[in-house]
């Protein structure tokens, strides 16, 4: 499976926020944006994730087994800064109906409510409400998604903020079996993600003509 | 889709959630028409369907902006965008399930409001009747004013104001059906059919409409 973005280009106001972006990731690549706040890091992102048109380009899924026309966004986990999980539910309830809601990709399973919770270190507390957890046990559960229904694709956007150092680590061993098992990663990130090989994009921003500039 | 219903069931009888919320508004904007209007028992009969009627229809715009702008302050709503599942689906999904969980409860509380204001067997049963076949319609056009308001931070009196114009023909066609359940020379069925059809019509547009809108506000 390849997912190539061409010529990609997004307007934000009157602001092309960047223009003529092309990439290419294979089977087991990860990608890491980097750039300063506001380069369009979560911009480019929700782009490839298909929740903000582009102004020019498309971003295209190809590989055995896909039909085209499909979007990347449905073969993608979109894990942005809010946690998509339901607050008054107990976390059991939200894994269990993002599980069967979002269903598998063709080509992979996704894991069990349980065992999802072993691969992120909190098994047997999923009975409680996910509101009653720390910011960190909330991100982790988050992650925890990623794992209970299957996508080829993770887009992760500041995936370790408000993470422990632990919790860093375990988080890069998720990302490294999802690569391991051909899964593609694009993620945007201050901090490195502690992954082996990685290919690098860094967004320069845009920058202001006349007395403004840089 | 049933995880869906489900889940959005689960929430609205949650702490928070607000589907008594509804009821209680209901209850008590239609209990305190006898003390405003006072003890005439005819006056209170013959304006009986039309109390219960706008009674309904306000109470049932109270949750209504919260309907997709909850998911959106969690980001659950990127990945409903995301998904393979056609929006429009998913949006008469959670518009059945709010509707279960706030439109179906007003529905089962009017008898006991019917009685407040002095209405007969008939009266009852009639608006009893319309309210079940009306109040989706209201859902329904609730999602699509819901899903404009998405974005907005205080939303909640702009829908209302958006799709109140929209429901005003829900009212008169619930309310004549209603009064003609009673009254004689009325006939029941044609102002019936009416409502019924302004329900199947905008279970149609509203989802459509709404999904449009939620598209084009995710960016």
């Amino acid at each position: 499976m390849r997912l190539l973005a061409e010529n990609l280009s997004v307007r934000r106001g009157d602001d092309l926020l960047f223009s003529n972006l092309s990439f290419e990731l294979a089977a087991g690549e990860a990608l890491v944006v980097t750039g300063r706040n506001g380069s369009g890091k979560s911009t480019l992102l929700r782009t490839v994730a298909g929740l903000i048109s582009p102004e020019t380009g498309r971003v295209r899924l190809t590989g055995a087994g896909i039909e085209s026309g499909r979007r990347a966004g449905e073969a993608s986990h979109y894990l942005g800064h809010r946690n998509a999980m339901k607050q008054e539910l107990t976390v059991r309830e939200n894994l269990a109906f993002w599980q069967t809601w979002l269903g598998d990709f063709p080509g992979g399973r996704g894991l069990d409510i349980e065992e999802a919770a072993e691969a992120i270190g909190l098994s047997g507390i999923t009975h409680l409400p996910f509101g009653y957890l720390s910011a960190g046990q909330q991100r982790r559960f988050a992650m925890a998604k990623l794992l209970v229904a299957h996508r080829p694709i993770w887009i992760l956007d500041e995936p370790t903020a408000a993470l422990d150092f632990a919790a860093d680590r375990l988080f890069a061993g998720l990302v490294t079996r999802h690569l391991e098992a051909g899964g593609l990663v694009l993620a945007a990130t201050h901090q490195p993600l502690g992954l082996a090989e990685t290919r690098q994009l860094e967004m320069k921003g845009f920058r202001y003509e006349g007395d403004y500039a840089a | 889709m049933m995880s869906l219903f489900l889940r959005d069931m689960k929430l609205s009888v949650r702490a928070g959630g607000g589907a008594l919320i509804g009821v209680l508004f209901f209850t008590t904007v239609v209990a305190v028409v006898p003390f405003g209007v006072g003890p005439d028992l005819n006056l209170l009969s013959r304006i009986g369907p039309a109390i219960v009627w706008i009674g309904a229809l306000l109470a049932s715009l109270l949750g209504l902006d919260r309907l997709f702008q909850a998911e959106r302050d969690d980001g659950s709503l990127d990945l409903m965008l995301m998904q393979e599942t056609p929006l429009v689906l998913t949006v008469l999904v959670k518009c059945l399930a709010h509707w279960t969980a706030t439109g179906l409860p007003l529905v089962l509380a009017s008898p006991l409001l019917g009685l407040f204001m002095n209405m007969n067997e008939v009266a009852i049963g009639a608006v009893m009747l319309t309210l079940l076949v009306g109040s989706p319609a209201i859902t329904f056009i609730g999602a699509a004013g819901a899903a404009v308001a998405v974005t907005l931070p205080r939303g909640g009196l702009l829908v209302s104001i958006l799709i109140l114009p929209l429901t005003v023909p829900v009212l008169i066609f619930g309310v004549s059906a209603s009064y003609a359940a009673v009254e004689d020379p009325a006939p029941f069925l044609p102002p019936f059919a009416f409502l019924a059809a302004i329900t199947l019509f905008f279970a149609v547009i509203g989802p459509l409409g709404a999904a449009f809108a939620l598209r084009g506000n995710s960016d």
